[in-house]
């Protein structure tokens, strides 16, 4: 074998890069600022060059969250149940491809990366089979002293920001993502950008899977610069602050107040995301609504 | 046959008798199961009806807020947080039945103190207190049950901080739920009517509840924030308006403290062509009028469909007409005073804007009385979306008129405040009510009925009304560490 | 109903929009079926909460006065004979023989046979005389026989004429029927009062009862009664709230007042007392007239003479103290 064959044999083949970009309003695009951030591999070598939300990307995906939220939840809840499991089935059948990013991104073995992504795919999927059932849960009819038939019923508390965790890409993710989908709230949420490349896969799966432009939106960049812009907007209704750095939350809890914004009470230090949820984030997600009706002759 | 009388069935005044309060010329905080003096500056109670002082009452300094705090924390760490559920149900049922007895002096009282009329106090105010304790009762031991998952753990100690308009009533709605879940509570009733809580904590002594698990103390708003702030304050509630709210929030921001904030309303009433007119009417009017309309859940704004607009407005001013304004004390009285002559000043230039901005404003032909703070139910007609009075939470007697054509505009108009808290929907169409009812944005939906409150049927706002619901299961969440 | 508008008394022809109501069967179910529902959690929470209003003192005095004028002094049993008759006359005229500033009842209320006897005792006493007719209280008879039945009582001396409606009839939505049946009384009443009696118990609701109030008062009821007594439910606060509205949004429509008349079940003075604020509050204080409102009852006469005492005197009073008219 001559040298050059040699050369050629062991090369490498050259691959396609991706782009990563913003996902917002069901598009993927590049941050209006054109920032982007250098995204390395757990080992320190490049990857890919994430893009860098600003502060009128942020904005522009409360928007989109807004004029998504009607018609998400408006749809029924089967319907959005039908979505959310089409979620998990594109995960699954992407499960390797996202092992691998999850393995790079976290520095993980492949098999808990494996792991982890089993339980995300498992954890997309028990949530969408809350979507017909969050009746159940919160609500019901309220045996009132009187001759009127009422009833509560949980309704979505509206446009969520979100900061994803840091501690666990693909499953901290879902975790989080997931429950403000079943209510029939919108998502806009903020990815630091090292855990830029599973986000963006996932985001891949949500506009493959039926999951209408603008329900959930995804910014990557830095959510210290951009968390303040979410807690102060007005047309935002709810705060998930699970991956704000502890510094961070007196601030963004001072900021919220000026709309009375929900805060999710989520502890300082992230929990281990691999353990079961329990219902806590699809109560704090919704509102009781309670309707009252006279029964007369 | 007869002739026509000139004076046909007036009513006379019913009086209740003022002696029934049982009035003391001094209250006190109640600290650790004691009516103890407290350090801070003596202020009095005042009868928003005459301007009499009702009784003078000790403040509560930070030195009190202190001692009540860690009186709550060792009655949470020592014996109320270590009996039964079955026990505490006990406790908060002999506070219920202790509530029952002595309704009728807490009614007088309350009338004295907040100017509400005796009738609603007695009738309305009382027996819904004592049926939220009779609810949360039967919860104390059934919290496995509630759908918080096994044991669901109490907070710790409550800070409350609790309005002028239902006194009491409010107490207990917050009281019952923290007692049942096995918290612990500080109350700070508002300074302007601090008197019936300083005797629900007498009725408290008499329930033989763990001294310390319920404390009382009377103050102003400084004592009231540095109560909510409290380290030992584990679980802040607030209720009172959106503005005051929205400081407290921002006050307790990263004290790792659980908020629940139950604040204003700009509360409508949708009225569509076809609903029935003389029941819609007086809804309308209890909505707008109940409590002098100082409810944060009042139906200040009429919403009435255009076709029908003349026609219910005129039968809307008939029967405001018809309402007694007066003496609280009066068993025949409908409108009492409101809450202090601050009140009546911020209400009249509310009105006053609302007239400058272009509306026409109609006022009950009530003569009430002129030494007391008093304000006849106003009507404001031609209300436009952009006026102050109707962008604002109004808590008082004051309507606005304002009109729609088709449902979906009745429903954007409904929801265009940063507010969420109820709305009322009149129509004889089932289907068009229960559409109209979830399309609102609030908490609470009456349709065809309004002012309905039960202690099994949660309460509470959406978007700036607050985040807390009172009431059933829902209610024990916000003391449950779940 | 068409083909009789002559026979009625051009008076009680409804001005405009109500005329048209009345042009024939379609128009007046189209009117009857469009009119605003009730809804009947609120209308019963309204009447409870005006039956809180307290009347006290020498406004309860007063009130008490008012209530015996509007009584409509009934006697309907099978027993009843002259002797029974003359007791209830002699009552109507002196309700109480120790306070002569009691006023005299409104009116005698007795089946059509005893009307004759009724109108000899009460001569001179301003007292009326009301007979039930129309087969009272069920009203099933033979058209023929009903307004037999009418001519015969006026022709008797009745000045009031207390009819039932068909309510089989009604029910089946035979309005036109009902309609006419009530318009050809009112022609044989000739200068007799008209009540109409709907048996409200039997109509199924509320919204069935402000119907039934409308298409009374177009067929030219002078009054509109709840009940015969002999059905229960008889009045009640709520029902006799529908009735008030009727008459008080008759009168704003056309100009005209017709009467309310609750009957049956109401036997106390803080009953009559409720009925009277209602009275005040729904219709107005213009019907607190005994022509324009009646009680028909019997046991409550006794029972405001006896709480008249208690007022004036401070002091309970006793069963006995007022007289048993057997």
């Amino acid at each position: 074998m001559s040298d050059d064959e040699a050369r050629l044999s062991t090369r490498k083949r050259v691959t396609v890069p991706k782009t990563y970009k913003l996902y917002v309003g069901g598009s993927f695009a590049r941050s209006e600022s054109g920032r982007v951030v250098a995204v390395a591999d757990a080992d320190g070598a490049f990857r890919a060059n994430a893009a860098k939300a600003s502060r009128k990307d942020v904005r522009d995906a409360v928007a989109a969250a807004r004029k998504a939220f009607d018609g998400w939840s408006g749809a029924s809840a089967h319907n959005r149940g039908q979505v959310l499991f089409r979620v998990a089935e594109m995960l699954e059948g992407t499960r390797d491809r996202f092992t691998a990013e999850v393995a790079a991104t976290e520095g993980l073995s492949a098999t808990e990366a494996a792991n982890a992504v089993d339980t995300a795919v498992d954890r997309m999927f028990w949530y969408a089979g809350w979507t017909d059932k969050l009746g159940v849960l919160r609500g019901g009819v309220d045996q009132v002293a009187g001759p009127y038939t009422v009833h509560s019923t949980p309704e979505p508390v509206g446009v969520v920001g979100v900061v994803a965790p840091r501690q666990s890409s693909l499953l901290g993710l879902v975790s989080v993502l997931a429950p403000v989908l079943v209510a029939g709230n919108c998502a806009v949420v903020l990815v630091d950008t090292e855990l830029a490349v599973p986000a963006v896969s996932l985001c891949e799966a949500l506009a493959t899977s039926d999951v209408p432009g603008g329900v959930a939106n995804v910014l990557t960049g830095d959510p210290a610069e951009l968390v303040s812009r979410l807690a102060s907007h007005s047309d935002v209704d709810a705060l998930d602050p699970s991956g704000a750095d502890e510094s961070l939350r007196g601030e963004l809890e001072e900021t919220a107040a000026g709309s009375v914004k929900r805060v999710l009470d989520t502890p300082l230090v992230e929990p281990d995301w691999s353990t079961a949820p329990g219902t806590k984030r699809l109560r704090a997600l919704t509102e009781l609504k309670t309707v009252w009706h006279p029964i007369g002759e | 046959m007869t002739e026509p009388d000139p004076n046909p069935l007036e009513y006379a005044p019913a009086l209740e008798s003022a002696t029934v309060a049982a009035l003391r010329e001094r209250y006190r905080p109640f600290i650790g199961g004691e009516f103890t003096d407290g350090s801070g500056a003596v202020f009095s109670s005042v009868n928003p009806a005459t301007g009499e002082t009702l009784a003078e009452i000790t403040g509560s300094a930070e030195s009190d807020v202190d001692r009540a705090v860690n009186a709550a924390e060792d009655a949470f760490r020592g014996h109320w947080g270590s009996i039964s559920g079955t026990d505490r149900a006990k406790y908060l049922f002999r506070i219920a039945r202790l509530l029952q007895e002595r309704s009728r002096e807490l009614g007088v009282l309350e009338t004295l103190d907040t100017g509400k009329p005796v009738r609603q106090a007695t009738e309305f105010d009382l027996p819904n207190a004592a049926a939220w304790f009779l609810h949360y009762a039967g919860w104390a031991d059934k919290l496995d049950h509630a759908g918080f998952g096994p044991s669901p753990a109490p907070l710790g100690v409550t800070g409350q901080v609790v309005p002028s308009n239902f006194p009491l009533l409010l107490l207990a709605q917050r009281v019952a739920p923290a007692l049942a879940c096995g918290s612990t509570v500080v109350v700070k009733p508002s300074e302007r009517t601090p008197l019936t809580a300083l005797v629900f904590g007498e009725i408290c002594e008499q329930a033989g509840l763990p001294s310390g698990t319920v404390n009382v103390l009377p103050g102003d708003s400084e004592s009231g924030a540095s109560l909510l702030a409290h380290r030992g304050v584990r679980h802040a509630v607030f209720t009172g308006s959106t503005e005051v709210g929205e400081r407290v929030r921002r006050d307790l921001a990263g004290r790792g403290k659980r908020v629940t904030s139950e604040l204003g309303g700009d509360g409508v009433n949708i009225v569509f062509a076809d609903a029935a007119p003389e029941e819609a009417v007086r809804s309308v009017v209890e909505g707008a009028f109940f409590n002098q309309g100082r409810v944060r859940c009042a139906g200040s704004r009429l919403l009435v469909e255009e076709s029908v607009a003349e026609e219910f407005v005129a039968r809307l001013r008939d029967r405001m007409a018809e309402l007694r304004v007066g003496d609280p004390m009066d068993r025949n009285t409908d409108v009492g005073a409101l809450g202090s002559s601050a009140e009546v000043e911020r209400l009249s230039e509310l009105v006053e804007r609302g007239v400058a901005e272009g509306a026409t404003r109609w006022t009950v032909p009530a003569t009430p009385p002129r030494h007391g703070d008093f304000m006849a139910p106003t009507l404001l007609t031609g209300v436009q979306q952009s006026m102050s009075v109707a962008r604002r939470e109004v808590f008082g007697p004051v309507l606005s008129v304002l009109t729609f054509r088709t449902a979906r505009e009745a429903v954007t108009k409904a929801d265009n405040t940063p507010y969420g808290l109820a709305a009322g929907v009149w129509s004889e169409k089932g289907s068009r009510a229960l559409w109209t009812a979830r399309e609102l944005r609030t908490g609470v939906v009456w349709a065809n009925t309004f002012h309905r409150f039960d202690p099994t049927a949660p309460f509470g706002g959406r978007g700036e009304s607050g985040n807390g619901r009172v009431g059933g299961a829902a209610g024990l969440e916000a003391y449950l560490d779940v | 109903m068409a083909d009789s508008p002559s026979s009625s008394p051009p008076e009680t022809r409804p001005p405009g929009e109500l005329a048209e109501a009345t042009r024939d069967e379609a128009a007046l179910t189209r009117f009857l079926r469009g009119l605003p529902g009730i809804d009947a959690v609120g209308l019963e929470q309204r009447a409870a909460a005006l039956a809180g209003r307290a009347v006290k003192g020498e406004a309860k005095l007063r009130a008490i006065d008012r209530a015996v004028g509007m009584v409509d002094l009934t006697t309907l049993e099978g027993a009843d004979n002259a002797s029974k008759v003359r007791a209830l006359a002699a009552k109507a005229r002196t309700p109480d023989s120790r306070f002569p500033d009691v006023p005299r009842v409104a009116a005698l209320c007795v089946y059509p046979d005893l009307v004759t006897e009724a109108v000899t005792a009460l001569r001179g006493s301003g007292v009326g005389v009301a007979s039930v007719a129309t087969a009272f209280p069920s009203g099933r008879s033979t058209p023929r026989a009903k307004l037999a039945e009418v001519e015969l009582a006026v022709e008797s001396g009745a000045d009031e004429v207390d009819m039932v409606i068909d309510r089989g009839a009604f029910l089946a939505g035979e309005y036109g029927r009902v309609f006419d049946e009530i318009e050809q009384v009112r022609a044989a009443c000739g200068p007799a009062h008209l009540k109409v009696i709907l048996e409200t118990g039997e109509l199924g609701g509320y919204d069935n009862v402000w119907r039934a109030s409308w298409l009374a008062l177009l067929a030219g009821a002078d009054f509109v009664k709840t009940s015969t007594g002999k059905v229960s439910p008889a009045a009640t606060l709520p029902v006799t709230h529908v009735l008030l509205r009727a008459v008080r949004e008759w009168r704003d429509r056309t100009g005209q007042s017709r009467g309310v008349k609750p009957a049956g079940g109401i036997r106390t003075t803080k009953d009559a007392i409720r009925y009277l604020v209602a009275v005040r509050e729904v219709a107005g204080p213009d019907w607190l007239t005994p022509e324009l409102f009646r009680f028909g009852a019997s046991g409550l006469l006794n029972d405001l003479l006896m709480q008249r005492e208690t007022q004036l005197h401070g002091h309970y009073s006793g069963p006995d103290q007022v007289t048993v008219d057997l």
